[in-house]
């Protein structure tokens, strides 16, 4: 059974396992297909127009699928491994485990953001990056730079304790959960990573920094802890709704699966501990 | 650059919900960008207008533009000709796929927001959906 554990308390062989899993499935190219598959999606969800993976009540089980697919990758490769979720609202700081050398690597240098340490450094000639919006083909980062600090556990509790799952019109514009753990509105909780991260990771091909996975596992965790925290309440909408996924409807790109199908994590992995 | 979008959606608060002629007024009046002229004239009516300026060495180019694969956006912004998808969302504020998780009040300022972010480097084409 797949056990999703905090970054945190990795041991170094979990971390190492981690790392060449994602090493081979870029070199085997299947990494970038994710990438493409995430930015088509960024590019072509509109508030006003069809909408499934992000700005929308699907966010939240388009990414669990996207992850579970990415994870199921990375099991191919190597059956040990699951995917980590960074806890930004406890690790805060660059100083972080996370950002260290044998991990994630750090931030990007001043002068054109490029992430110079770590498994994922241009100079070390694994992690070049393919899909792409501009001609720079090196990971950058630019942790914190963006003046604004990440979460803290008071405003993620905020946002959890929203009672409603999403409202109409069901886009960035919406009241309730997911709009607020999306970012669109209120205190920004995903969004606000990404930005802070900076780099690929502000991009419509955020995908191309590895810590996005650990970024989305924990924004999936947070989708489950709001689920024992509110039991009675259900994913919306439920029915008849243009440009939207309703509970029964079924998502692209896979036109098999169903936010219904997606509510219980369990199926699939469970988290080393709750909220 | 990025607090300027936070700042500006507190503001917003509740009001905001949909692209009306009070939600930019908002926009406008809570901006601190030197580009608030923008905002009303797009309150006036017609949407942004055409920009066209050099930034930090860059060419910037903001112009209505037709064609479906701008999601009706209607609006098309260039960077030294190469085009920058931007889209806008339902409270009126503007992002680009090179800050796509940070909202800005005008497609110029979404267009500098790119210059700085490119850091020199050009925009290549991109295949959609």
């Amino acid at each position: 059974m797949t056990v999703r554990k905090n970054q945190a308390n990795l041991s170094a062989t979990e971390k190492r396992r981690f790392v060449d899993a994602l090493l081979e499935l870029k070199r085997s190219g299947r990494y970038d297909t994710f990438v493409t598959t995430h930015n088509g999606f960024i590019m072509s969800d509109t508030d006003s127009g069809s909408r499934v993976g992000h700005r929308s009540p699907s966010f939240l089980p388009w990414h669990r699928r996207f992850l579970i697919e990415f994870e199921q990758a990375l099991q191919s490769v190597d059956p040990s491994v699951a995917l980590p979720y960074w806890d930004w609202t406890a690790d805060r700081t660059t100083a972080s485990s996370l950002w260290a050398a044998d991990f994630m690597g750090g931030t990007g240098r001043a002068r054109d953001g490029q992430v110079l340490d770590g498994p994922f450094a241009f100079g070390a000639g694994n992690w070049p990056v393919n899909i792409r919006v501009d001609g720079r083909t090196y990971l950058r980062r630019a942790l914190g730079s963006g003046g604004r600090p990440l979460p803290t556990r008071a405003e993620t509790d905020s946002v959890l304790a929203m009672a409603t799952y999403d409202m109409p019109p069901w886009n960035s514009a919406s009241d309730g959960f997911r709009n607020h753990l999306e970012g669109w509105r209120g205190v920004n909780l995903h969004n606000r990573i990404h930005i802070w991260v900076g780099g690929q990771m502000a991009t419509g091909v955020s995908p191309n920094d590895p810590v996005f996975w650990l970024h989305h596992a924990f924004v999936d965790k947070l989708w489950s802890d709001w689920q024992a925290r509110h039991p009675g309440a259900a994913y919306l909408p439920a029915a008849g709704t243009p440009n939207v996924v309703d509970l029964r409807g079924t998502m692209r790109p896979w036109n098999d699966v169903t936010p219904a199908d997606l509510l219980d994590h369990t199926a699939h992995y469970t988290f080393d501990s709750a909220a | 650059m990025s607090g300027s979008g936070l700042t500006r959606r507190r503001a917003l608060g509740a009001a905001a919900i949909t692209l009306s002629a009070t939600a930019l007024a908002t926009v406008a009046s809570a901006a601190s960008r030197p580009d608030r002229g923008e905002h009303d004239a797009a309150r006036h009516g017609g949407g942004p207008q055409q920009f066209d300026e050099i930034f930090k060495g860059r060419r910037i180019k903001g112009k209505p533009h037709g064609g479906s694969h701008h999601h009706g956006v209607g609006y098309a912004v260039f960077v030294d000709g190469k085009e920058l998808h931007v889209m806008q969302n339902a409270d009126g504020s503007w992002i680009s796929v090179v800050n796509h998780y940070e909202t800005f009040s005008t497609p110029r300022a979404v267009a500098r927001a790119a210059v700085l972010e490119l850091q020199g480097a050009a925009l290549v084409p991109l295949a959609r959906a």
